[in-house]
């Protein structure tokens, strides 16, 4: 099987944001990390690889600093790796940004073509139907099991309030891969030296342009959600906290 | 393009889920601050007496997309057929609710019509002539206030809990009803969907839990759960965790509170190092009160907690338990 996966290099998940000066983007100076749901797909990828043979080729769309993630997921056992690399990339909607994938791999034929189910900055939950879309393939979402099938792939979609469905689907297809599918691995010594000798193909973003179009929608300000709830804060040392907490399940919430 | 707003419901089994009327409350409140038209349209097979139930709701028209293909549900029948029934019924905006099943084909379709959609959006304002829809960003950190471009049509789709279904407005006169029969060619649908299934017996009914403990990200490992288990057993409640969690193995999936978990509404929802990603926030943010244990400041959970604490849990929740075991006598 030759699989594809989508990742994606986003902020650390405690790194403390702020507010560029326009108030349209975050600044950009903080930790970065792989979306959590990728690095899932990512391990599916080498797993299935592993069972059926094949090859694991990852892509990412983002600047200079997004490379790391490719690197890692070669470490971790990736075999090649494609990096859109622009500054632009970070500003993209989900349909360009799909549209920028689809024209680097014209050129390739995947089998499976992996996505997390949604990254952590935008949340758009968007990207992978859309290129399955622009590719003319079958997909589904937010799955739990992958298990190839004589006609193709049978997976197991999450669904609503704990309710699940196995959908049967030729190949290739395009899934987008819930967190939780299975354990993730750590990069080894060898992997992590490994990775300096495999191929990381460049593509500019002249190089997809004409595939892109302008961005369909446009975050017009980006700011600190407001407050729904009048909310009390308890301060001081701990074991004073603890008291007043307690008063208050006591007499206001009335749960002991 | 008209000026028409068109809700398209979610059914299953002949019966409307509540963010579908949440989501028929956003058409309406959209419609009063626009003037456009709105109409609703409910998609599947034998849908007419859905179709008869809305048109009693205050809207211009109500469409019956049926198909006996789109029966069990398939993103590629659904895209198919809503796809050739927009062509036919041009709308400016139209409307979903953000169920799973919507997330899993409404990329496809705005794609397939060379237009956009704004996911999972909480609210809406009318500001010179410009929808703004707002919708989380970060893990809910901040909001963004996003806006279309081009020439639509343009796919919005709600969160749980954005509008309030109750709020929904009746009609002065029942709709106009028209069946529109799709035609879903043989090859369109690739997908072999099987039965939906629930994973073996939920050993816990969360739903019922006057008090619910839950633990997030911030517990570190696996065996501080402990400590959150004698918080729980000392205020007499149930443990439940966000899907992090579960997705560690660390508690089993049952007790796991958000949209992809149980939804629940206790007296007492106290959240111990959960951040508040919406995905969590929907299944737990109707608790009577709620309690925030975290120590980042920032944390969106507490945008919505009753009484917060910021600080270290593992400082915090030893002297609580003490406190709790001590008003009990």
């Amino acid at each position: 099987m030759k699989i594809l996966v989508c990742m994606k290099q986003v902020p650390q998940k405690d790194a403390p944001l702020k507010l560029n000066e326009a108030g349209t983007w975050i600044r950009e100076d903080v930790s970065y990390e792989v979306n959590e749901p990728d690095a899932f797909a990512l391990e599916e990828a080498l797993r299935q690889k592993e069972k059926h043979t094949g090859e694991v080729v990852v892509v990412t769309a983002g600047p200079a600093r997004a490379s790391q993630v490719l690197r890692e997921a070669l470490a971790k056992g990736a075999d090649r790796a494609i990096h859109l690399e622009d500054d632009a990339f970070v500003g993209l909607d989900a349909y360009n940004t799909a549209r920028a994938i689809a024209a680097a791999i014209k050129d390739e034929k995947f089998d499976l073509i992996f996505t997390g189910l949604q990254s952590d900055d935008y949340g758009y939950a968007q990207t992978g139907v859309i290129l399955a879309q622009i590719l003319g393939l079958p997909h589904a979402t937010i799955i739990m099991q992958i298990e190839k099938t004589d006609a193709g792939i049978r997976v197991k979609r999450e669904l609503e309030a704990g309710f699940f469905q196995f959908v049967d689907m030729p190949l290739p297809a395009v899934l987008t891969i819930q967190s939780g599918i299975n354990k993730l691995r750590y990069a080894t010594l060898i992997g992590i030296k490994q990775a300096k000798m495999k191929p990381l193909r460049k593509v500019t973003l002249a190089e997809v342009q004409s595939a892109m179009g302008a961005n369909l929608q446009k975050i017009e300000k980006l700011y600190l959600p407001q407050k729904s709830k009048n909310t009390e804060f308890l301060e001081g040392p701990p074991a004073e906290v603890a008291k007043k907490l307690v008063e208050k399940l006591k007499n206001e919430m009335r749960v002991i | 393009m008209p000026d028409t707003i068109l809700v398209i419901i979610e059914q299953r089994e002949g019966k409307l889920s509540r963010v579908s009327w949440e989501t028929i409350a956003a058409g309406q409140a959209i419609a009063a601050q626009t003037g456009w038209t709105l109409e609703a349209a409910v998609v599947g097979s034998g849908v007419a007496a859905i179709a008869s139930q809305l048109a009693a709701k205050k809207l211009a028209k109500v469409y019956a997309v049926e198909s006996v293909r789109l029966e069990p549900y398939t993103p590629d029948a659904f895209a198919h057929a809503l796809k050739e029934f927009l062509q036919k019924h041009p709308a400016k905006l139209v409307l979903m609710p953000h169920t799973y099943q919507v997330r899993d084909f409404v990329p496809k379709l705005a794609t397939a019509l060379e237009t956009t959609a704004i996911s999972d959006v909480i609210g809406v304002r009318y500001e010179g002539g410009k929808l703004l829809f707002t919708r989380q960003m970060f893990q809910g950190k901040f909001v963004a206030d996003v806006s279309f471009a081009g020439s639509g049509p343009f796919f919005v789709t709600f969160q749980n809990g954005s509008f309030r279904a109750d709020k929904v407005e009746a009609g002065a006169a029942a709709a106009p009803v028209q069946t529109v029969n799709v035609e879903v060619p043989d090859g369109v649908v690739r997908n072999k969907p099987q039965e939906v299934f629930k994973e073996a017996k939920q050993a816990v009914d969360l739903t019922q839990a006057e008090i619910i403990v839950s633990v997030g990200r911030g517990i570190k490992e696996q065996k501080n759960i402990e400590l959150a288990r004698q918080l729980a057993d000392a205020l007499g409640g149930e443990l439940a965790a966000s899907r992090p969690i579960c997705d560690n193995g660390w508690l089993p999936m049952d007790r796991q509170i958000g949209s992809s978990g149980q939804t629940v509404a206790p007296k007492l929802y106290l959240a111990l190092g959960i951040s508040g990603a919406i995905q969590h926030i929907v299944g737990m943010k109707g608790s009577r009160s709620i309690v925030a244990i975290n120590k980042d400041s920032e944390a969106p959970i507490f945008e919505i907690a009753d009484y917060a604490v910021v600080g270290n849990l593992f400082d915090i929740v030893p002297p609580l338990i003490e406190e709790v075991k001590k008003a009990k006598g």
